[in-house]
């Protein structure tokens, strides 16, 4: 039997677990509203009408590449340089949807679009962390979407505010840091071993020293250079585990 | 300067640019066979990302390394992140980093 999109929302906001994954975006949620306010002031102060501004919030729905583009689009570049910047900062995106992939590939092309665009990087870390294994539950759909609309809320408001009080905010202020300081917070708590200490501070160092590629690239160099630290520090761990005085100790013990 | 008909242009390219990097990999209906190796590595992706995005923002301004340490940014990280090994709460932790941060930018313009 066909159930219609309205039950099926209100089976998913009745579901114990969609409260939980609202509840856990918790602080976050502060510093991804400092964030989106920054966001609105800056869309209209690079020159947006306040209805185009409202447009491009509500549909484009990705801070940073919001970000990214709006001083190209304040000078007037060419569209594909507008997009082929908004497409390069996104490409992180790209790496999660594989990972998206192996908890709801068993819903509808249709729910699967839904799910993919209102997924953000904070949602996805909480994801992982409840449900480590990639492994399909009926609980995690809920769950999903409790952070998602938590998330979708807890920027859209303030960017909304933000178009309409944009001249009285100064960006000068730095608000924008408190979104700094959320995304620091989510990246300590997903510290545990060593291997994930390494691929951080290794990720860090690259994004700096290749800060002056264009286009945000850097971010992909880092990446690229965090997954290769991170297995060979996972590797490295496992030889010395295997070494002899390694061995004896838990023999030992 | 932009007309309105560009601007909406360009956003719905970007809407779908969203929508289609999120979706990626979720959009075939067969899963894409990646290599075990790759997929026990991009675990270090989501982390990867966040630290890429953070630490420019902290240590640099206008695309060069601060050359000062009279920056409001850096006790303000500090406290954070002892805070956040403390007390293990994000919202504390960007409380008490905009508390250090906002006075010391807007008052003193460090």
């Amino acid at each position: 039997m066909a159930i219609t999109l309205g039950q099926r929302a209100k089976s998913i906001v009745r579901d114990p677990f969609f409260w939980v994954g609202s509840r856990e975006m918790g602080g976050t949620a502060l510093g991804i509203a400092a964030w989106g306010l920054v966001t609105g002031v800056a869309m209209v102060k690079s020159g947006l009408s306040v209805p185009l501004a409202l447009f491009m919030g509500l549909s484009v729905y990705a801070g940073s590449a919001q970000l990214a583009v709006l001083p190209l689009m304040a000078v007037g570049a060419p569209l594909w340089v507008v997009w082929f910047t908004a497409i390069c900062v996104n490409l992180r995106f790209v790496i999660l949807s594989s990972m998206w992939r192996s908890y709801f590939a068993h819903l509808s092309l249709r729910h699967r679009l839904a799910v993919a665009y209102f997924s953000g990087d904070v949602i996805f870390v909480n994801f992982m962390r409840r449900y480590p294994e990639a492994r399909p539950q009926p609980e995690q759909l809920p769950y999903f979407w409790g952070a998602a609309l938590t998330n979708w809320l807890a920027w859209q408001i303030p960017s909304t505010l933000g178009i309409f009080l944009a001249d009285q905010i100064p960006l000068s202020w730095g608000l924008g840091f408190a979104g700094v300081l959320a995304l620091l917070g989510v990246l300590l708590s997903m510290l545990k071993d060593r291997a994930t200490w390494v691929a951080s501070i290794v990720a860090c160092t690259a994004a700096v020293a290749a800060f002056a590629l264009p286009l945000k690239l850097n971010i992909l160099v880092a990446i690229a250079a965090a997954v290769a630290a991170g297995l060979m520090a996972e590797q490295l761990q496992k030889q010395a585990s295997q070494l002899p005085a390694a061995r004896d100790e838990e023999q030992r013990s | 300067m932009m007309s309105s008909f560009w601007v909406i242009v360009a956003c719905i390219g970007l809407a779908l640019i969203t929508l289609i990097t999120r979706a990626f990999f979720m959009i075939p209906e067969r899963e894409l066979p990646l290599p075990n190796w790759l997929k026990r590595g991009l675990k270090y992706a989501p982390l990867a990302a966040l630290a890429a995005v953070i630490a420019p923002e902290i240590v640099m301004s206008n695309g060069q390394l601060i050359g000062s340490l009279a920056d409001a940014r850096l006790p303000a990280l500090a406290a954070s992140v002892v805070y956040f090994f403390y007390k293990r709460s994000i919202l504390g932790t960007i409380a008490l980093g905009m508390a250090i941060y906002l006075p010391l930018h807007i008052g003193m313009g460090w």
